[in-house]
């Protein structure tokens, strides 16, 4: 139980640990252009978590003032995490971009495959 | 004009000079007559500072402070103004010299040529006239980088490669150990400013002192101490009037000339005499001075002989500066003057050969004494004063670091010297006389008279300086920082005075 | 009025300007749109510099919500600086830039170009005014983005191919950097700089810190381009369009790195950082690692933008270097040495710019003899050169003499002999375009070759000049980093 305890105490943050791992590791082993970026949003998704998990109070409501309720959640991190998933779509979708050109100019979005054809030209 | 002026003037003209040259690039009689005019009018200024210096003042500008603890500054001292004197006054020569040789050879891209050499005297003449060790370095990096197109100028495949050693050595010696060496010596002394007597003392013990010194001698690569001397040979690819008075005069003499700048106003002649922290140089410059000498008997390539030498009379004024008395710095300043009439009239005559008779290897010129007469009898005189034989000018040098090595108790360099002076007679004076095959008629074939000119002169000035020397060495006693007594004590009899 | 909303205008300005170019869609107009913005940066920064020397600390309400609530926009003499340095170089190359653009991009996306130039840039002066965490990374990914997408511009399918390299790594740096933010908001509760340096003394529990500390330091070590995490920058400098190289050179990483001394200095503090971690040892390493090994690189490379390019690697070893040192006179070189770079960086992709537009060539071995044909600009090439070497009379002279002076200072002798020794390298490697340009034959492409056009010419000379005249003249760069180091070592309070 002892050992447990700041396991489930933090179980949230082992969840946020699990997905950045799984999404850095997609991002350095798929060659694939796509899956790397899908790798890229899993490990920006798990950041949002960590901001948003700590923000959550237990019993804590949305803070809409109302004399009913003393206990709010705090709302900066919503606030924060929307703006930052602005940022990521921004960024997949850059990367989506460019991943076409790449498609249009290589005919591959294969990395090794990409490389394969630069050495040719050198 | 005020001496301060006259320093700036100085600085200036020689830069004036270069934009001059490379305006007037398209007509070739008034690009040289420029060079000339330059040469003439930079010679004047720096005698109206020679008076002032004389008289035993000691001009300097302000000071601009670049920042903490790092100022730009000019200051006129005895060392600088002899070493200005000959920088300047042996360029009118060599510009002479300079349009019958690149004329004679046909040389390309004599205007770049011409602006470059401009720019490399005003380096000289900064390093000179340097009131403290930033501004020497900024001007002795701008000598390094200007001479670099001299060195490389035919742009063949050989020239190519030896102004790359040249290029790397020089600024990887300045600025591997040099820029350290100074900068130490900011944080240690909290100036860079050349004081009479030193900034050091009391500030440094012995063991770092000679670590110090190492960094400073070795970072100077233009003194061309050995290991630091393989890039004077390979810069031997430039034309000869820039191995003439660059390589002969101006950026070796602006190394040795540092050297003996940061021993006598750095260091302290006293300080290293006290500590002993230049011992191991005496050996050091010793083992370069036989060591270049010897290299130089093997060599058949006329000017790479002559390079050698070079290397080898190098030593003698980093010989001086190390013994550390007054009478070695005298005759280290002394060499300066002496070895740069000497080693100038070598070239000169070098030179003259190749544009005569297109002969670069000592093997092939055989009879060349009595085919070129002139050029010849100019070599034997020039070599003579290499060597120190009366009644030239290197005989005073010698003499003077002979009496130095003696009062600080180095009795054997005397003997280094004479062996020296005997290995110098084995390399040059062979080269003199070489005998003609025997019944080969040989006709007169003098090099141009633009040649030839300059180089009677600079036999002459040879001469003349064994007679004169007595003005340099008034100079070089201001030098002295204890008492005037000793210097008067040391005089050798028999010294010509002043003239 | 205008002068109370300074700080906003900074970064409103451009992009407002970027709105405008979007709408104009005309490569003319749209210049000259970033013209008129991008001189009008600099004034703000000298206007904003001014203030905070006369009156201290600027502090900019956003929005009138009074941090740390609201966003505050806090200008004081480091960021100031950084404000300068970019604001110029942005204007420099912004005038240098309109018929280098014309000549490497498409006519339809030349608007575009501007657009994403002035959102950079509006992204890199909002890193350097911000006081908030948050607003950094917003600002950090607005120039990342822009970033990646000026580099897709390039001539080169290469090029491409780096803007998504470096999307991958700088949004994986940039997310470390939010990660870390994260958790010291955990911490303090606050994402208003000054604020979580307030607090951050009174944390008992160090774990979550250090983890913070970290996850900024790398993330943002990955915008340095700190070596071993410098890999997208040279593809990325070499394939890029000349104008947008010039630009990232001078003023990307150096804003990075601005955030850096931010977080080690201000926020963690020096004590925190400096003397109970081991951060000095870390980042000396890999500065010298930097220094040495980079340097090494750029010798052997074929591309004379790509030799640049790991020749800055190497450059910003010497400006990590100066703040792991984390002394006055390290310090000040460090920061000296952010302002030399950007002009001495700048000048030379600029003549390099002026070469490809005249011959399109890139190849060391295809500019071969093209100091005669093109001396001017070439001429510029060797002075900046000789400031990356360290040569005295150049900006590069001031930088090396501070790093140095501070090696000996601490006593470290292999330090400031590593520092000589990557001069050494830089003297190889810029020798070597030296030599091939100025004294090898022309081939046929060269021969036809002459100066470029007088605007081109014009600003790359201006950057040469100063890095001359800022060689010897050295109370804006010096005296205000030595000063800009002050300000960092006592903290920020």
């Amino acid at each position: 139980m002892n050992i447990l305890s700041p396991l489930i105490d933090h179980f949230n943050y082992f969840i946020i640990i699990f997905l950045m791992v799984s999404g850095l590791y997609v991002v350095v082993a798929r060659g694939n252009m796509v899956k790397k970026l899908v790798g890229l949003m899993l490990f920006q998704t798990s950041v949002y978590l960590l901001y948003l998990s700590p923000g959550k109070i237990l019993g804590g409501t949305p803070p809409i003032i109302d004399e009913n309720f003393q206990i709010y959640s705090n709302p900066l991190p919503h606030v924060l995490i929307l703006t930052a998933i602005v940022v990521g779509v921004a960024t997949v979708a850059l990367g989506l971009a460019l991943v076409l050109r790449i498609n249009e100019e290589y005919g591959t979005i294969e990395e090794d495959e990409i490389f394969a054809a630069e050495d040719e030209d050198k | 004009m005020s001496a301060e002026t006259l320093i700036v003037v100085a600085l200036l003209v020689p830069i004036v000079g270069a934009g001059l040259i490379a305006l007037t690039g398209r007509n070739p009689n008034l690009r040289e007559t420029m060079t000339i005019a330059t040469s003439l009018v930079l010679f004047a200024t720096v005698m109206g500072l020679l008076a002032a210096v004389l008289s035993g003042a000691t001009p300097r500008t302000a000071s601009v402070e670049i920042f903490a603890g790092v100022e730009l500054g000019f200051s006129v001292e005895p060392l600088g103004m002899i070493f200005a004197v000959v920088a300047s006054g042996l360029w009118i020569v060599n510009s002479i010299y300079s349009i019958g040789y690149m004329r004679g050879h046909n040389e390309p891209r004599q205007t770049s040529f011409y602006v470059c050499f401009a720019i490399a005297i005003a380096g000289a003449i900064g390093v000179a006239f340097a009131g403290n060790l930033f501004t020497l370095f900024l001007f002795y990096e701008i000598l390094t980088l200007s001479t670099y197109p001299l060195v490389a100028h035919k742009a063949d495949a050989k020239a190519i490669s030896g102004g790359r050693i040249y290029l790397l050595m020089l600024l990887g010696t300045s600025m591997g150990l040099l820029l350290p060496a100074i900068v130490w010596t900011g944080i240690v002394a909290g100036t860079l400013d050349f004081m009479p007597g030193g900034i050091l003392a009391g500030k440094l013990g012995g063991t770092a002192l000679g670590l110090l010194l190492a960094l400073y001698i070795f970072g100077i690569g233009k003194a061309a101490v050995m290991p630091m001397h393989y890039w004077l040979p390979a810069a031997m690819v430039a034309p000869t009037p820039v191995s003439a008075l660059l390589h002969a005069v101006a950026v070796v003499k602006a190394g040795v000339f540092t050297v003996l700048k940061v021993v006598v106003y750095v260091f302290g002649i006293d300080l290293l005499a006290e500590t002993g922290a230049s011992e191991w140089l005496v050996f050091v410059a010793a083992f370069s001075l036989l060591m270049a000498s010897i290299v130089a008997l093997t060599r058949d390539n006329l000017k790479a002989r002559l390079a050698y030498s070079t290397v080898s009379q190098l030593a003698y004024v980093v010989l001086g500066a190390a013994l550390a008395t007054q009478a070695a710095i005298i005759g280290s300043g002394m060499q300066i003057v002496m070895h740069a009439t000497g080693k100038i009239t070598l070239f000169f005559c070098a030179g003259a050969i190749m544009v005569a008779t297109h002969k670069t290897e000592i093997s092939d010129m055989a009879g060349i004494g009595r085919r070129m007469p002139v050029t010849m009898f100019a070599f034997l005189v020039g070599s003579l004063s290499i060597i120190g034989l009366p009644p030239l000018g290197g005989t005073w040098s010698k003499w003077w670091l002979g009496i130095g090595a003696v009062d600080a108790g180095h009795e054997w360099v005397v003997a280094v010297l004479m062996t020296s002076s005997l290995l110098n007679v084995a390399y040059l004076l062979p080269i003199v006389a070489p005998k003609a095959k025997p019944g080969e008629r040989i006709a007169v074939t003098e090099a141009p008279k633009a040649c030839l000119i300059p180089l009677c002169i600079t036999a002459a000035l040879c001469i003349v300086l064994f007679f004169g020397a007595g003005q340099v060495e008034t100079l070089l006693a201001q030098l002295a920082t204890t008492a005037p007594a000793d210097i008067a004590a040391t005089l050798p009899k028999g010294m010509p005075d002043g003239l | 009025m205008i002068s109370s909303n300074l700080p906003a205008l900074q970064v409103v300005l451009p992009l407002l300007g970027a709105v405008l170019t979007a709408l104009v869609r005309r490569g003319q107009i749209a210049w000259f749109i970033a013209l008129v913005v991008s001189w009008t940066m600099p004034m703000i920064a000298f206007a904003l510099l001014k203030q905070v020397l006369a009156e201290g600390v600027v502090s900019y309400a956003l929005g009138g919500w009074a941090p740390p609530l609201g966003i505050e926009y806090r200008v004081d003499l480091v960021s100031a600086y950084i404000l300068i340095l970019v604001s110029l170089m942005g204007a420099l190359v912004v005038s240098y830039a309109p018929r280098s653009v014309a000549s490497e991009i498409a006519p339809e996306r030349q608007a575009w170009f501007y657009t994403m130039y002035l959102l950079c840039m509006c992204g890199l002066l909002g890193i350097a005014i911000t006081g908030d965490a948050f607003n950094a990374f917003v600002f950090l990914e607005v120039s990342s983005l822009s970033t990646y997408v000026l580099i897709a511009l390039g001539r080169d399918r290469r090029a491409i191919l780096s803007a998504y390299q470096y999307l991958i790594v700088g949004t994986i740096g940039a997310t470390f950097y939010v990660l870390g933010v994260g958790l010291l908001y955990v911490m303090t509760g606050s994402l208003n700089l000054a604020d979580i340096a307030g607090r951050i003394g009174d944390i008992d529990n160090i774990r979550p810190l250090l983890a913070a500390l970290a996850f900024i330091t790398v993330g943002i070590s990955l915008k340095v381009a700190l070596f071993p995490v410098h890999l997208w920058l040279p593809n990325a400098y070499a394939f890029a369009p000349s104008v947008v190289t010039a630009f990232l050179a001078s003023t990307a990483t150096k804003v990075a790195i601005y955030l850096l001394l931010r977080y080690l200095f201000s926020i963690f503090g020096v004590v925190f950082v400096f003397r109970d971690l081991p951060v000095t040892e870390i980042l000396i390493t890999l500065s010298v690692a930097a220094m040495i090994i980079a340097s090494v690189v750029a010798v052997f490379q074929a591309n004379v933008k790509r030799m640049l390019a790991y020749s800055s690697v190497a450059q910003i070893g010497y400006i990590t270097l100066g703040i792991a040192l984390a002394t006055q006179t390290g310090l000040t070189g460090g920061i000296v040495h952010i302002f030399n770079h950007a002009v001495m960086k700048a000048a030379l992709f600029m003549a390099i710019g002026c070469v490809v537009f005249r011959t399109g060539a890139v190849k060391i071995e295809d500019i071969a003899g093209i100091g005669r044909h093109m001396p001017l600009t070439m001429g510029a090439f060797v002075i900046a050169g000789l400031a990356l070497i360290g040569v005295p009379g150049t900006v590069g002279f001031v930088s090396k003499y501070y790093l140095v002076a501070a090696a000996l200072e601490k006593g470290w002798w292999w330090l400031a002999a590593i520092i000589v020794i990557s001069s050494l390298i830089a003297v190889v490697y810029v020798g070597r375009v030296i030599e091939v340009a100025w004294f090898r034959d022309p081939g046929a492409a060269i021969r036809a070759a002459r100066e470029p056009p007088l605007e081109m010419l014009v600003f790359t000379w201006i950057l040469t000049a100063a890095i001359v005249v800022l060689g010897f003249d050295t109370e804006l760069t010096a005296g205000i980093a030595g000063r800009a180091a002050e300000v960092l070592l006592t903290g920020m309070k």
